[in-house]
């Protein structure tokens, strides 16, 4: 064993002695899962927003602002709005999740199905009615406040998650199914070590769209008294100053990439190996 | 066709008893399946009885019953009436999921699930039963080494970076990790090409020498009933039986005009798929074992007229077919070319494909587990077809 010693690891399907001439075996190094584009996805959002906002902190501090617009885009109140954006984006998404799901998975199972046309079309609904009205719909029955804009924004934003909760176990390969029931594994079994993680690229596709959904929709939660980056930019146009409004509407965008950012790292992390 | 309903699961009609019987024998009685909304039976009263321990080929045109009555076996198909017994017993009285975790099923492509490793695809049922984990890990690497695949190399890696024979390969090790009495088969090799399929025959006929189970196999290709059959169960439309019996009988005496048809007209041609390569005498070229000193190897081929030797690894298993002009350096070295040889059990058919396209004139021949046994030349094969042709004149 001189000079032909083992091939390392990561190139060894070359020689595979063990099978047919005409067999491609899969290059082990094809199991990286981050390839150059997802890599440019990951790193370059990031650095946009970080330099933007470097941009809007630098002309905050040197701009030369009237007392109102001084007043409005304080730190502490941009904070304060900002970070009940946050909250409201993710309360409402995790909401959307812990619904959309389970129901998901129901609407999949026996006779059951009969029903997922009727109910995706009543979710559909919800996506299609302008977000305005919704909130405010909602704001006459329920009052004003927090819990009045995230239902809104559940009912907005539940839709691409149930959506591809089906899709996607729906996608799942029947074969693969049919594998696990003829090897003594459980409806439920099925459904947790099988159908559910080969389906969860899917689902995780649909929690990020929701996410997109949800972050700009929750500008208008301000309508309803709730709060959240859309004050400030309500507050540039009632009191006729572009600069805030502008401003507002600036940090909503930064937040709203930030949000995509991490629902696209969240897609990373959950995709089960081996897919 | 005569159905034995006795309920002794020893019973063998084999004539070769190279491993002890672990399967079990299948009675299946008056068995219909009638989809509702049907006017007829997908199965119209099958009654058949599988002797433990045979490779049991069901075929037919598509459509005729042969998944279905391979299905109501493990249940995954309820019949509408009839019983099915395993080793005595009716499927019908256990709970469904266990009574499949006693049999193993291997379906087309091997189905591996893509998220998870191929040692986790293998240990799904022994963990449904409660094995140890320390057990489970000793029995796939046992099953890996048994389906040809080195453990250390391939326990960790996910079914993509497989080739489809590999895949193939961990389907089978995946259906024998209990060690199940009966396994059942649906199409196992229809997803592979025909060179890596011919393998994955020969290795199963092999697994099958040592484990004598009992199989059902599920196939549309006549020659692979033929190759891997103990028995064929030929179906007409509503699993009618049109013929059961060895294939030497279904190819000999075809029972009528549909099976006359379904086989094929039978040529000497179809006669190299009966007979086996263990049936043809081998010859013994010159072997050297790798580390082996090239000097020495060269000698003893010269000694022996021969121009080419065949390179066995340290567990007797060949790598490679050299010339002698081919061997450089002072000890023999592990060849990387990809050799193609045939099993014990391969017919001729594939043993005279496998010489055609060799430089060599000649097939290597391989036992269990990839033992080198020997090499099958053309000589051998015009010896054995004048042999029959004499035979058929006399």
């Amino acid at each position: 064993m001189t000079d032909l010693a083992d091939p390392p690891q990561e190139t060894v399907a070359r020689h595979e002695p063990l099978d047919g001439p005409g067999e491609a075996v899969p290059e082990r190094g094809a199991r990286s899962r981050l390839d150059r584009s997802t890599l440019l996805m990951l790193v370059v959002p990031p650095i946009l927003v970080a330099i933007v906002f470097a941009g809007y902190v630098w002309w905050r501090q040197t701009a030369d602002l009237d007392g109102v617009e001084q007043s409005q885009l304080a730190w502490d109140s941009t904070w304060s709005a900002l970070w009940r954006h946050v909250e409201l984006t993710l309360a409402a998404s995790a909401l959307v999740v812990v619904i959309a799901v389970p129901l998901g998975i129901l609407l999949t199972r026996g006779r059951a199905r009969l029903l997922s046309p009727l109910v995706v079309g009543i979710a559909n609904i919800g996506q299609a009615a302008p977000a305005v009205g919704l909130i405010v719909l909602l704001a006459m029955w329920r009052g004003y406040g927090f819990w009045t804009a995230v239902i809104a924004l559940v009912l907005y934003g539940v839709l691409p998650v149930l959506r591809n909760t089906i899709t996607g176990l729906q996608g799942v390969d029947p074969t693969l199914v049919e594998a696990g029931r003829g090897l003594g594994m459980s409806n439920g079994a099925v459904l947790l070590k099988v159908e559910l993680p080969l389906a969860v690229p899917v689902i995780m596709s649909g929690v990020r769209t929701a996410l997109v959904l949800v972050v700009g929709t929750a500008t208008l939660a301000t309508f309803v008294g709730a709060g959240g980056l859309g004050a400030i930019i309500d507050t540039g146009i009632t009191l006729y100053r572009f600069r805030v409004m502008v401003a507002g509407a600036v940090l909503v965008a930064l937040l709203a990439l930030l949000i995509e950012w991490l629902g696209r790292l969240l897609e990373l992390l959950t995709r089960p190996k081996g897919l | 066709m005569s159905t034995d309903l006795s309920k002794t699961p020893d019973t063998t009609t084999g004539t070769t008893t190279e491993a002890s019987i672990s399967g079990a024998e299948i009675v299946l009685d008056e068995v219909v399946k009638q989809y509702p909304g049907q006017k007829v039976p997908a199965v119209q009263s099958l009654s058949l009885t599988i002797p433990a321990g045979e490779i049991v080929m069901f075929i037919g045109p598509s459509g005729c019953g042969k998944t279905t009555s391979l299905k109501m076996i493990n249940r995954l198909i309820e019949p509408t009436s009839g019983t099915i017994r395993i080793g005595g017993d009716d499927v019908a009285k256990q709970s469904d999921n266990e009574l499949r975790r006693q049999i193993g099923y291997v379906i087309q492509g091997g189905s591996l699930f893509p998220h998870m490793t191929v040692a986790k695809n293998i240990a799904i049922v022994p963990k449904m039963l409660g094995w140890k984990r320390q057990r489970i890990d000793e029995r796939i690497d046992e099953l890996l080494d048994l389906v040809s695949l080195d453990p250390g190399k391939y326990r960790d890696r996910y079914p993509r970076e497989l080739s489809g024979g590999q895949q193939q390969r961990v389907g089978v090790a995946r259906g024998l990790a209990a060690d199940p009495p009966v396994i059942l088969m649906d199409e196992p090799f229809g997803a592979v090409d025909p060179i890596t399929r011919q393998r994955l025959q020969d290795e199963l006929l092999s697994i099958q020498r040592e484990l004598r189970k009992t199989i059902v196999c599920v196939t549309h290709d006549i020659d692979e009933a033929v190759k891997l059959g103990d028995r064929i169960l030929i179906l007409q439309e509503g699993a009618k039986i049109a013929q059961y019996d060895s294939p030497e009988v279904v190819l000999g005496a075809p029972a009528n005009e549909f099976v006359e048809d379904f086989v094929g007209s039978g040529s000497s041609l179809k006669q190299l798929s009966l007979t086996r390569v263990r049936d043809v005498d081998l010859i013994h070229p010159t072997t050297a074992t790798v580390g082996e000193s090239v000097a020495e190897v060269k000698r003893r081929a010269e000694a022996n007229g021969d121009t080419s030797v065949i390179i066995l690894d340290q567990r007797g298993r060949p790598r490679g077919w050299p010339w002698l002009r081919q061997l450089k350096g002072d000890t023999v070295v592990e060849p990387t070319e990809d050799l193609v040889d045939v099993d014990l059990a391969s017919t001729l058919n594939d043993a005279l494909d496998t010489m055609l396209s060799s430089s060599h004139g000649g097939a290597i021949v391989t036992g269990d587990r990839d033992q080198y046994v020997g090499v099958v030349n053309f000589d051998a094969v015009t010896d054995h077809i004048r042999a029959i042709e004499e035979k058929a004149r006399d």
